[in-house]
C-alpha cells in the first residue's frame, strides 16, 4: 500500500489549488499556528473521529470495497448469475493476447493524448480571455458555458443526429469542411475524430471555467508591473499568465486525462465502438464483455487494468509536473 | 515543461532589470489607472472567440430550432433551415411518452443523492477538520484515494453488491453508488471550507461549553453554507447526469431515469430526429432554469464535477 499512500497524499494539493486566491501557504501557516496554540488545551467541543463513521462506511461499501472486489473478480470466471469461479490468471493471459484489448488500450491512450492536445490550448486561451471583465466577454462566456448544462448522453444524442450522413448537419456543411460524403462515423479515423470533437465540444467549457477561475486569481499587480516595463499582451501571457496558471494546468490536465480514459457514454451512443472495433476504447470493451457477453470475470480484468492505468497516469502527471512539491505560485512575491 | 514554466519569470525579471525600459510606457499607465483587463480591444482574441461562438452556437441553434419542426420539414429543408411552420407537436409527443415518469425518477434520485451526500460529507468533513485523532487523517486519505477511482471501473463489483443486496432494478440501486462517488469531492470541498473557519470562533463556542453537535449546527453549518450549496449542486448534477449506473443497475421502464430514457428514445423515435432532440431539450430545461436563477452556485457545482 506504499504506492497508495503516496497516491493519497498527492491529490491533496488539488483542493487548495482549486481556490488559488487564498494561497495554500497562508493556510498551512495558519493551521500550524492553530495547532501550536491548541497544544495542551482540552478538547471541549471537538467531535470524535466517530463522526466520520457513517460517511466512511458508506463510501467503503460502495466505492472502496468494489474496487478491491474488482481485483478479486479479475481472477474469476463469472456469468453474472451463479457464483464467481476462481480461475487464476486465465483472464490476464487472455487479456494479454486479446487483439481487441491491445487495440482498445492503444485507442484509449491515443484519444487521451489527442484530447489533451486539442482541449488544453483552446480552454486555456478561452479561459484567460473570459477572465476579462468586459461586458461582451461576460455575455459570450454565458453562451460558451451552455454545453455544460447537458449530460454526456444528451449531447452524444444531439451529435449523433448532427453527424447523420443523410440528414444531419454534416451532410449539409460536410463538403465545405472537406468530408465529401459526410459519413464521418462510418470511417475509422472519422469516427475517432468525431469522438474527439464531440467530447472537446462538451468539456472545453468546463476547463475554460477552471482556467477562468485561475486567471482571475492572478494578482493584478503583476500585470501592472509588466505593463510599466512595457510588456505587451502576448508577452504578458507567456511571462505572467502561463507561469501563474501552472497549478491550474495540472488540475485541468488530470481531470482531462482521467476523463478521456473513461469516455464511455459518448462512445456507446455515438459509435457503439465502431466501425468494427475502431473506436472500442477500454471502458467500452469492458462494457461489451461484461454486460453484453456477460463474461464478467474477464470484464473485471479489463476494469482492473483501467483502474491501474487511470491511477498511474494521474500520478505520473502529478509527479512530472512537480505538483506535489509545489507550495504556491506566489513564491517570491 | 515545468522547468520552462519555472524559469520564465526569473528570466524576464532579470532582463527587465538589465535592459533600460526602451519601449514607451503608453500602454501601461492607463491600464494602471483603469485597474482591470487589457484596455485596448484584442482583435485576434475577439475573432477567435467569434469562431468559437459559431462552433458552440450552430449546434445549439439546430438543437433548439429542430424541436419546432416537423420530421418531413427537417428532412426536406435540412437542419440549418429556419422553422417556417413552427409546431409544438414534438413536445406533445415526447411529453406523452413516459417523459414525466422518467423525470420523476430522476428527481427522486437527484434529491435523495444530494441529501445523502450533504449529510455524510458534512459529518465527515467536520470530523476530518476538527477531530483530534490520527484516525481523521486516515479518513481524509481514504477519500482522497477515492478521487482516483473511475466509477466505470467498479461497475461490475457494484452490480454484484447490488444484486446481493436484492436492490437490482430499484431507484436505490442507482442512488447508493451515485452518492458514494460524489463523496470524495464533496468531502474535499467541505473540509476546505471548514478549515477556513476561524479558530477563535470554535474556542468561544467551547468556552460556552458547547458540545460537538451544537458546534456543528450553530457554527460549522452556518459558516459553511457556501461549501454546502456547492456540494449540493455538485452531487445533484452528478446524479442528474448519471448514465452508467442506471444503465447497468436498472431494467424496467418504471425505474428508468431521464438519461436512460433519452437513450431509449433513440429506439422509439428511430428516424424522428425532431422528437428525439425535443426530448434532449426537455431534459436540459430544468438545469437551464437553475442556471438562470442560481448561476454562481451552479458554476461552483460544475467546477466540483470537474474534480475541484
Amino acid at each position: 500500500m506504499a504506492g497508495a499512500d503516496s497516491a493519497a497524499a498527492d491529490p491533496k494539493g488539488a483542493p487548495g489549488q482549486g481556490a488559488p486566491r487564498g494561497g495554500s501557504g497562508r493556510r498551512a501557516v495558519g493551521r500550524k499556528a492553530a495547532g501550536r496554540k491548541a497544544v495542551g488545551r482540552n478538547a471541549v467541543g471537538r467531535p470524535s473521529a466517530a463522526w466520520a463513521l457513517p460517511g466512511v462506511l458508506f463510501f467503503v461499501c460502495f466505492a472502496v470495497a468494489p474496487m478491491l472486489l474488482v481485483g478479486y473478480l479479475a481472477f474469476t470466471d463469472w456469468d453474472g448469475i451463479g457464483s464467481p469461479q476462481w480461475t487464476g490468471t486465465d483472464n490476464w493471459s487472455r487479456l494479454w493476447h486479446d487483439p481487441d484489448m491491445r487495440q482498445a488500450v492503444w485507442l484509449s491512450l491515443l484519444l487521451t493524448v489527442l484530447t489533451w492536445l486539442v482541449q488544453t490550448p483552446i480552454a486555456l486561451l478561452l479561459g484567460v480571455w473570459a477572465a476579462g471583465r468586459q461586458r461582451n466577454r461576460a455575455v459570450l462566456s454565458a453562451i460558451f458555458f451552455l454545453p455544460l448544462l447537458a449530460s454526456s448522453v444528451a449531447l452524444a444524442l444531439v451529435w449523433k443526429q448532427l453527424l447523420d450522413p443523410n440528414f444531419g448537419l454534416i451532410a449539409e456543411i460536410g463538403p465545405a469542411l472537406g468530408f465529401e460524403d459526410g459519413d464521418l462515423l462510418g470511417d475509422p479515423q472519422g469516427a475517432l475524430g468525431a469522438i474527439l470533437f464531440v467530447t472537446a465540444w462538451q468539456f472545453i467549457p468546463l476547463h475554460t471555467l477552471i482556467y477562468q477561475g485561475g486567471a482571475r486569481a492572478i494578482p493584478r499587480s503583476l500585470y501592472d508591473a509588466a505593463a510599466i516595463d512595457g510588456a505587451g499582451t502576448v508577452r504578458q501571457f507567456f511571462s505572467i499568465t502561463l507561469p501563474q496558471l501552472r497549478n491550474t494546468v495540472v488540475t485541468s490536465s488530470v481531470i482531462m486525462v482521467v476523463g478521456a480514459l473513461t469516455f464511455f457514454d459518448t462512445v456507446l451512443i455515438l459509435t457503439k465502438g465502431g466501425p468494427g472495433t475502431d473506436t472500442s476504447i477500454v471502458p467500452f470493451l469492458m462494457y461489451k464483455n461484461g454486460f453484453q457477453a456477460f463474461d464478467l470475470g474477464y470484464a473485471s480484468a479489463v476494469a482492473a487494468l483501467l483502474v491501474v492505468v487511470a491511477t498511474a497516469v494521474s500520478l505520473l502527471l502529478v509527479r512530472l509536473t512537480g505538483f506535489s512539491a509545489m507550495r504556491s505560485t506566489r513564491e517570491g512575491m | 515543461m515545468t522547468d520552462v514554466l519555472h524559469q520564465r519569470p526569473e528570466a524576464d525579471r532579470t532582463t527587465g532589470k538589465a535592459a533600460p525600459p526602451s519601449k514607451p510606457r503608453r500602454a501601461g499607465l492607463p491600464r494602471l489607472l483603469k485597474g482591470s483587463g487589457p484596455r485596448r480591444p484584442n482583435y485576434p482574441a475577439g475573432l477567435a472567440s467569434l469562431i468559437w461562438l459559431v462552433i458552440v452556437g450552430a449546434p445549439l441553434y439546430v438543437l433548439v430550432a429542430t424541436t419546432f419542426r416537423t420530421r418531413d420539414g427537417y428532412i426536406d429543408d435540412g437542419p440549418l433551415a429556419l422553422p417556417t411552420h413552427p409546431t409544438l407537436a414534438n413536445y406533445d409527443r415526447v411529453l406523452s411518452s413516459h417523459f414525466f415518469s422518467y423525470l420523476g425518477n430522476t428527481l427522486v434520485v437527484t434529491a435523495v443523492c444530494a441529501a445523502i451526500v450533504i449529510v455524510l460529507s458534512v459529518t465527515v468533513g467536520y470530523a476530518v477538520v476538527r477531530a483530534r485523532s490520527r484516525m481523521s487523517r486516515r479518513v481524509f486519505q481514504i477519500f482522497l484515494l477515492g478521487l482516483a477511482i473511475p466509477s466505470q471501473a467498479v461497475i461490475i463489483p457494484i452490480y454484484l453488491v447490488i444484486t446481493k443486496l436484492q436492490l437490482y432494478d430499484t431507484l436505490l440501486a442507482v442512488i447508493l453508488p451515485t452518492a458514494a462517488f460524489s463523496l470524495p469531492v464533496s468531502v474535499l470541498i467541505l473540509a476546505g471550507t471548514m478549515r477556513d473557519i476561524d479558530e477563535e470562533l470554535y474556542e468561544s463556542m467551547a468556552l460556552d461549553g458547547a458540545g460537538p453537535t451544537r458546534v456543528l449546527l450553530r457554527l460549522v453549518v452556518p459558516m459553511s453554507r457556501a461549501g454546502i450549496s456547492t456540494v449540493g449542486v455538485y452531487s445533484a448534477l452528478h446524479a442528474w447526469n448519471g448514465f452508467m449506473f442506471p444503465l447497468i443497475l436498472t431494467q424496467s421502464r418504471s425505474n428508468r431515469v431521464l438519461t436512460l430514457g433519452l437513450y431509449d428514445y433513440v429506439g422509439e423515435f428511430r428516424v424522428d430526429t425532431p422528437a428525439l432532440l425535443t426530448a434532449v431539450v426537455l431534459s436540459i430545461v430544468p438545469i437551464f432554469v437553475v442556471y438562470l436563477f442560481a448561476r454562481r452556485q451552479l458554476i461552483n457545482g460544475l467546477m466540483g464535477v470537474g474534480g475541484k
